[in-house]
């Protein structure tokens, strides 16, 4: 994706994740900040579904030809689904990082923790 | 180099059946029934496909490949760091010699004093080299060394009753250094540099403890710059019980000049595919020495080369292998070392000597100030300002972000862009805490000429950036392959040559 | 200045006026004076070239090289010969000179050379993932053992005792390392006893043919690993695996090896290089290079380093290993002679080994004095025991210009007076009968000394 976007309808993480949310249930993935800096994907270490995972805690890495990023669980819960086509197609994360670039589905442990989470606006504020 | 015409064939596709270079002797003695010596369910189902050619096409193939290929033999190579000095072509005739070259390493010694008497003479003149008397030649390389290292500081510990977590590592330090610490088993903590460029000391007092095993150092630093404040590091780091180490990968500043083991450091290791000219060999192989204090002697490797004094013989000595070494971390890899590097390292030291390795050193360190006193002179430092406003010792570094900011090309563009004029770029992005850091090392072994002209192509570059980026975003041109696909080469990894059924 | 700079008195001059400093001593301002060396090394003045070369010569006249005697000393490192072709190829500037290709557009004869490799590797070990080279077969048992720590669960390794006494020793130092326990399984009948397993075993480690050239029962041995989830990894010598049943086949996770054998020199243990392939599961925790084919941007084919984010230079303290410099120019070595054996030279090579092994280990056990340890299957290594001082036979076979091979008491004090004897191409059935003449006098002669003395 060219241009920077941070879609309204999605809650972001300080460390460059966005998730959004349907009921007791999240998708979580990458802004398109992170992949920009990553550069090209080549690789993504999807966790096992029915992995927990906590807010804040790193729960899988994302590789580029020349660095490595740990991606941060914006929210606790366990790992439902992970997105089997970037096994594949991993450049799809930067084609489309807020859509088909998805990486994990999440059943929540503790909705209420949404609330930490910034807007786009508040996380857009944060970039340099 | 010679741009040859597109030509990747590789030696399989090259192979037809049938063609051969080596046919097996005919079998001398009473042949028996192949099946009856191993049985058919001990055989492999199919025979390895290697290639079938014959000798004329596997040297031209060889050859043309290697033509497809840039080397220091054939021009500049500034890479910090990396110490691409010219490497004596004597080298290679004294390694050669059956006497060095056709030796087992399980000789008895007694057949063997020529190899044990070369390794014995090189321990000393490195101990002599570092400032610390007794050296293992066992690592393989510098990673190997470091790792050597970080056991031996074990083991120290270990043998006090201490059990220490921590290893600190300036965030300047080469890749190797952390990922040593991990294979090593400790967690590695990064120290901070100041402005200046130094190890900040507040930084190192306040991550110092008695959980900390030891600090990884390398003097001068990844920046090129001499640690001023290594006497009150040597204070904090003794002070809390942790060892003092010491990456050689910068002692082609200060041989001769300054000795590791004078400024207070227990571990000091060696890179002899650096500084002692062992060629390159695009990749490998090297070796990665260590030299230890008296305290750490004990848990050297097994075996140690030694030399003990004979009472028969005509008190000729006796160059032994001792592996009565109780206290030793054991090995860390088979038999005695890379025997065919010290033959080299040992002939450089020898033809040198003590004034030629000071001599050295010093024209290392003016050979990289007076490149960055050219590069400043012809206005790079506009766009490429060195990363500190210092003297430099044996290199310096310079930040591409001003150039990345105005010009819209980035240090990756630059080094492309050399390409095309026949040098080798600099080191790229290290170390990590300068933006676009280019990391320049010209070495001893360059002229004035070559350094004058490196400046220009620079300056070159620059002046073609300000006219149209472009041309350095596409570079290179004239390269026997242009900008190559990594990250498709990483997403769907080729890494064999595909064949029937694989 | 000295042969290898070209600084004159007029450049430093020069180059001291555009510095801005009037002297060499004022660019070491930094160091503190206390630091300052106030006294030449303590080395000897250097010497000229031809000097260098009469006192290198001169050494070398000190060592019985495998010129000097007819060796049947093996034990991890083997005398074979090592067509012409290999050196005047790697001692091509081009292949020698270069560093590590991290500018891949200039470093395609290198790169492409690694991918070439790698194929024969994988072809050897029937694995499809191989590295560029890791520094020798001992060092790449324990990186094979790094691997496990991180791929599979358990605090335990099981090695055999088959398995090379420098690489278990070299297992056991990083173990010591990582708070991994490690475990020896015997050996029954010249060949790795498995105690049972359990889910504590990270991975089992064994060697083929083993150290006293015994063919194992790979594939069993894999299996057993995998039925406690562990991993399998052998550390194999590569000219059997021309005829043997390959890893790949055996189900093997991790083959490594020493690559001595193939292309490279003695040089008394060093520089050679170690392979290392394993599963396709396993490729993104090798440690090491790996070329892999790519295009460039006009479509060209290429190759570059590959998975580049398991190594120290991008990962640092989370690397698969901490490797840097390896064994490139061993390696090329190694492809050469591969690509000159041939598959089908590979194949006629082995075998004749095969027969001159069985051949030789015919005419030694039927010495008086001198039994075989084991009778399973060989392939270019076996063990006999002797009925007097293993040493002191070595010292009058060598006396006599034949080294017998090697003393397996210090390793394996079970085999007190054992001796393990290799067999390479160049050992022609002339000279395994020399070897059976003198060790039957030394052996002799010694008995009857040790008879005397009694």
């Amino acid at each position: 994706m060219a241009d920077p976007s941070y879609p309204d309808d999605l809650k972001y993480h300080p460390e460059h994740d966005w998730a959004r949310i349907d009921g007791d249930t999240a998708t979580f993935g990458i802004t398109w900040y992170a992949q920009d800096a990553l550069g090209e994907v080549v690789f993504f270490d999807a966790p096992d579904v029915g992995a927990e995972i906590s807010k804040d805690q790193p729960y899988t890495e994302v590789e580029s030809v020349k660095a490595v990023s740990d991606v941060f669980a914006p929210l606790s819960g366990e790992v439902t689904a992970v997105n089997e086509a970037l096994a594949d197609k991993p450049e799809t994360i930067n084609e489309d990082p807020y859509g088909e670039g998805w990486l994990v589905k999440v059943k929540l442990s503790d909705p209420s923790e949404v609330d930490a989470l910034m807007d786009s606006a508040e996380y857009q504020a944060t970039l340099d | 180099m010679i741009a040859q015409a597109d030509d990747t064939l590789t030696i399989y596709e090259r192979s037809k059946a049938g063609r051969r270079a080596f046919v097996a002797p005919d079998t001398d003695v009473p042949e028996r029934a192949p099946d009856e010596l191993l049985a058919p369910e001990l055989r492999r189902a199919e025979p390895p496909r290697l290639p079938e050619v014959a000798e004329p096409e596997i040297v031209r193939h060889y050859n043309r490949l290697s033509k497809r290929n840039f080397d220091l033999d054939t021009g500049f190579y500034p890479l910090g760091s990396c110490t691409m000095k010219h490497n004596p072509k004597l080298h290679e005739r004294v390694a050669g010699l059956p006497g060095h070259a056709r030796v087992h390493p399980l000789q008895d010694p007694r057949y063997a004093q020529g190899a044990l008497e070369l390794m014995w003479r090189l321990q000393g003149a490195l101990g002599e080299i570092a400032g610390l008397p007794h050296v293992s030649l066992q690592p393989s390389a510098g990673s190997q060394g470091e790792l050597a290292g970080v056991l031996l500081t074990r083991a120290l510990h270990e043998d006090r009753g201490e059990h220490r977590t921590k290893v600190l590592t300036p965030d300047t330090a080469h890749g190797t250094n952390p990922a040593t610490v991990t294979m090593a088993g400790y967690e590695v903590v990064k120290v901070v540099s100041d402005s200046g460029g130094n190890v900040d000391l507040d930084d190192l007092r306040a991550k110092a403890d008695e959980d900390v095993a030891c600090l990884m150092l390398t003097n001068p630093s990844t920046l090129g710059l001499f640690e001023t404040g290594i006497e009150e590091i040597e204070r904090i780091v003794h002070g809390v019980g942790a060892t003092l180490y010491y990456d050689g990968a910068n002692l082609n500043a200060i041989m001769g000049i300054s000795r590791p083991g004078d400024m207070g450091f227990d571990i000091v290791h060696f890179n002899l595919h650096k500084s002692f000219t062992q060629p390159h060999g695009g990749g490998g192989p090297g070796a990665g020495p260590v030299a230890v204090s008296d305290r750490i002697e004990p848990y050297l490797p097994r075996p140690q080369v030694v030399r003990r004094e004979s009472t028969t013989n005509g008190n000729e000595p006796f160059y032994d292998l001792d592996y009565d070494r109780p206290k030793s971390i054991g090995r860390l890899r088979g038999f005695q070392g890379n025997y065919g590097v010290f033959v080299r390292s040992y002939a450089y030291i020898r033809s040198l000597g003590a004034a030629g390795l000071r001599e050295a050193s010093e024209t290392a360190v003016l050979n990289a100030n007076y490149l960055l006193a050219k590069l400043r002179e012809a206005g790079v430092a506009q766009y490429l300002p060195a990363a500190y406003d210092r003297l430099c010792m044996h290199e310096f570094v310079l930040s591409g972000e001003p150039m990345r900011r105005e010009l819209k090309i980035k240090t990756l563009d630059m080094a492309k862009r050399l390409l095309d004029h026949g040098v080798h770029p600099p080191t790229v992005y290290f170390p990590l805490i300068v933006e676009e850091a280019l990391m320049v090392e010209p070495t001893e072994t360059e002229t004035k000429e070559t350094l004058d002209h490196f400046a220009e192509i620079v300056t070159g570059i620059l002046r073609e950036a300000q006219e149209d980026p472009e041309i350095a975003r596409e570079a290179p041109y004239t390269t026997p392959v242009r900008r190559l696909d990594e990250a498709g080469a990483a997403r769907h990894p080729v890494v064999r040559q595909p064949m029937n059924g694989n | 200045m000295t042969r290898y700079t070209s600084a004159t008195d007029a450049d430093r001059a020069e180059m001291l006026g555009a510095i801005g400093v009037g002297s060499i001593d004022e660019l070491f301002a930094d160091i503190p004076a206390a630091l300052r060396l106030n006294r030449p090394l303590a080395l000897d003045a250097g010497l000229s070239e031809q000097e260098v070369y009469e006192e290198l010569k001169a050494l070398a006249a000190k060592s019985t090289s495998a010129e000097d005697e007819i060796s049947f000393l093996g034990a991890g490192m083997y005398d074979h010969y090592v067509p012409a072709l290999v050196d005047s190829i790697i001692l091509r500037s081009e292949f020698l000179t270069p560093y590590t290709p991290y500018q891949p557009e200039i470093s395609q004869g290198g790169l492409q050379a690694m991918f070439e490799y790698q194929t024969a590797i994988s072809e050897l070990t029937g694995l499809p993932v191989s590295n560029a080279s890791v520094y020798e077969g001992p060092s790449a048992v324990a990186a094979a053992g790094y691997v496990a720590t991180a791929a599979s669960k358990g605090s335990r390794f099981v090695i055999s005792r088959g398995v090379h006494p420098h690489s278990r020793e070299c297992l056991r130092t990083l173990a010591h390392a990582w708070e991994m326990e490690v475990v020896e399984a015997p050996l029954s009948g010249g060949v790795t006893e498995l105690p049972s397993l359990d889910e504590d075993v990270s991975a089992v480690i064994v060697q083929q043919p083993n150290f006293l050239g015994a063919v194992e029962d790979l594939a069993a041995l894999s299996g057993a690993a995998h039925g406690v989830g562990a991993l399998s990894i052998a550390a194999c010598d590569p000219l059997p695996l021309a005829l043997l049943k390959t890893p790949g086949e055996c189900g093997v996770d991790i083959a490594v090896g020493e690559g001595q054998s193939l292309g490279n020199r003695l040089d008394f243990g060093g520089p050679s290089f170690g392979f290392f392939a394993a599963t396709e599961a396993l490729m993104r925790r090798m440690p090491g290079r790996i070329a892999g084919e790519t295009k460039d941007i006009d479509g060209k084919r290429g190759f570059v380093l590959t998975l580049q984010t398991r190594e120290q230079h991008i990962r640092r303290e989370k690397a698969t290993s901490n490797i840097c410099t390896a064994q490139a120019l061993n390696a090329l070595a190694g492809v050469i002679y591969l690509s000159w054996l041939g598959g089908q030279g590979i194949v006629e090579l082995v075998e004749l080994m095969l027969q001159r092994t069985a051949y030789a280990r015919d005419r030694l056990a039927a010495i008086d004095g001198v039994t075989q340890i084991h009778e399973q299957p060989v392939v270019r290594e076996f063990a006999v025991a002797l009925d007097a001082p293993v040493q002191r036979v070595i010292a009058r076979c060598q006396e006599q210009g034949v080294n017998p091979g090697y003393a397996l008491g210090r390793d394996y004090p079970e085999y007190e007076n054992g001796l393990l004897v290799a067999i390479t191409e160049r050992r022609t059935r002339a000279d395994i009968d020399r070897l059976a003449d003198v060790l039957t006098a030394a052996v002799a002669a010694e008995r009857q000394a040790v008879g005397a003395k009694a």
